[in-house]
């Protein structure tokens, strides 16, 4: 089993080829994205942070930017900076051309301001394009592989068939030697005792128990002392209006995305695996946050499965769409990849589901692009940043 | 599976309508090996859930064969399951290990 990937310096593989504009704060999101506009190739990184952050929230800003510059399926980056930035361009710099991969930096400040930015930066990056753009792809292994999943939009059937389908393609994956991430601590409230006995050792078990049950701890003060009832956020007026009646129902639907392999770790947001295998990644539940700190965390990949079906896609990273309600796919054609709904129908077995998206999977990082990307999608790239909440329940240090 | 309605887990006590049910009518599902026939006491929308068996208040309702929340009145078979009858506790200050056991 092999896919076709770009080769990177530090011996990485990248199921794409972009030069990615990456700003390391919003006051260049704009430059960057102007840049981006111009040359076909490059993706703009843009997001909404980097501005006055101190302590724990800077360090995940920090961590975050600097993974998606290191991220194998970016070939070269372009660090767009503002200049006054405590997050400085130079500094990001330095972090992702540790990986060997070209790093360049304009900033607006010093050029004399967005005008020229843009006009350096677009001359820039289609010398990068230009460059990366006669690399050939290269056959590798499944262990080159980390597939990160997620789901939105949850319906009775993600639970069902389309969860338990990803999970048998995410089993596929890792007993073949790769890697595999599950997220949004939020949505496995009330699975932890089933997680922790997959722990590889009573460590890995207790931090599955500590990062679900910070978050929770932190729902329950925030539900006790205001009266903006946090609690609600946990399901979604669709999830509702779809038969998800708990967030515990919701909890043990969306948990079977990660299969039934040993969890080898839990992953801080937005830190890089290092061993093959099943990671617990500690991010909320919103599937942009979610997405891009597995992202960030090296995944090259995102099984995203959707019951009420959405058209979200991530700069850097190919996200498949996997539904398992027959309806939802006919209803949002254009924007989801694969049906499950065929195991419901009567179609096809859970088994065979499972295997079509492993397939899939192998194909997509071979180069064949998602309903996603080819329309252009990429509202997925959101940095998360903790409240105060986070701050004094993880501590100073050990979780930052 | 091709049927009106799942039951994920034998020790289910609740099954998942695979497509709009109408009341009043029996509807036959799968439980492990068996076949059981429940009369449908009201109209169950595509992806909602019906008692397979009584479920008293205060009992924890099952689905993928752990609970998924507590009934907050009886529950008769045949009745819609959502949450206008079930409700969790999770989420709401307790610490988790503790509502775990």
């Amino acid at each position: 089993m092999n896919f076709w990937g770009y080769l990177r310096p530090n011996g990485q593989v990248g199921v794409r080829n972009h030069v990615a504009i990456l700003p390391p704060v919003f006051c260049a999101a704009g430059v960057a994205k102007r840049i981006a506009a111009q040359v076909e190739g490059a993706v703009a990184l843009d997001h909404v942070v980097g501005c006055s952050q101190v302590g724990f929230d800077l360090e995940i800003t920090a961590r975050t930017l600097k993974n998606l510059g290191r991220h194998p399926n970016v070939a070269a980056v372009l660090v767009v900076g503002l200049g006054c930035e405590r997050l400085k361009a130079i500094e990001l710099a330095e972090d992702i051309a540790q990986t060997g991969k070209p790093v360049e930096i304009c900033t607006i400040q010093d050029l004399g301001g967005s005008v020229k930015a843009v006009e350096a930066g677009i001359s820039i990056a289609r010398r990068l394009v230009q460059q990366f753009s006669t690399q050939r792809r290269e056959q590798f292994g499944i262990e080159h592989l980390a597939i990160a999943t997620e789901c939105g939009g949850t319906d009775a059937f993600s639970g069902i068939v389309a969860n338990p389908a990803v999970g048998i393609a995410s089993d596929l994956v890792v007993a073949k030697g790769g890697t595999v991430m599950i997220s949004e601590v939020t949505e496995l409230l009330g699975t932890e005792h089933l997680l922790a006995k997959r722990a590889v050792n009573q460590g890995v078990a207790d931090q599955i128990y500590k990062v679900i049950g910070l978050s929770e701890d932190m729902l329950g003060r925030a539900s006790a002392n205001d009266c903006s009832h946090k609690r609600l956020a946990l399901i979604s007026p669709g999830n509702v209006d779809g038969g998800v009646t708990t967030v515990v129902e919701k909890s043990l639907g969306g948990a079977k995305k990660a299969g039934s392999s040993p969890f080898v770790g839990v992953l801080k947001y937005a830190e890089r695996y290092s061993e093959h295998g099943l990671y617990l990644m500690d991010t909320p539940g919103q599937d942009g946050e979610s997405t891009t700190g597995m992202v960030a965390g090296s995944c090259q990949i995102v099984l995203f499965t959707t019951g009420r079906g959405t058209p979200t896609g991530h700069p850097i990273a190919p996200v498949i769409k996997v539904t398992g309600s027959t309806h939802s796919f006919q209803k949002m054609f254009d924007n989801i990849d694969i049906n499950t709904g065929s195991v419901v129908d009567g179609l096809n077995t859970l088994r065979e589901a499972g295997e079509d998206i492993f397939q899939e999977v192998l194909a997509v990082a071979s180069g064949k692009r998602t309903k996603a990307e080819v329309l252009g999608h990429d509202e997925l790239m959101t940095v998360w940043r903790p409240t105060s909440e986070h701050e004094v329940a993880y501590g100073c240090g050990e979780w930052a | 599976m091709a049927e009106q309605a799942i039951v994920i887990d034998p020790r289910d006590s609740v099954a998942v309508a695979v497509m709009e049910l109408s009341s009043g009518h029996p509807c036959t599902v799968r439980v492990g090996e068996e076949s059981r026939s429940i009369e449908l006491k009201e109209r169950i929308p595509f992806g909602h859930k019906f008692a397979l068996k009584r479920i008293r208040m205060g009992e924890g309702v099952l689905k993928y064969g752990e609970v998924i929340g507590e009934a907050t009145v009886d529950i008769e078979p045949g009745d819609w399951v959502h949450v206008h009858n079930v409700v969790s506790k999770r989420g709401r200050g307790q610490g988790s290990q503790e509502a775990a056991a």
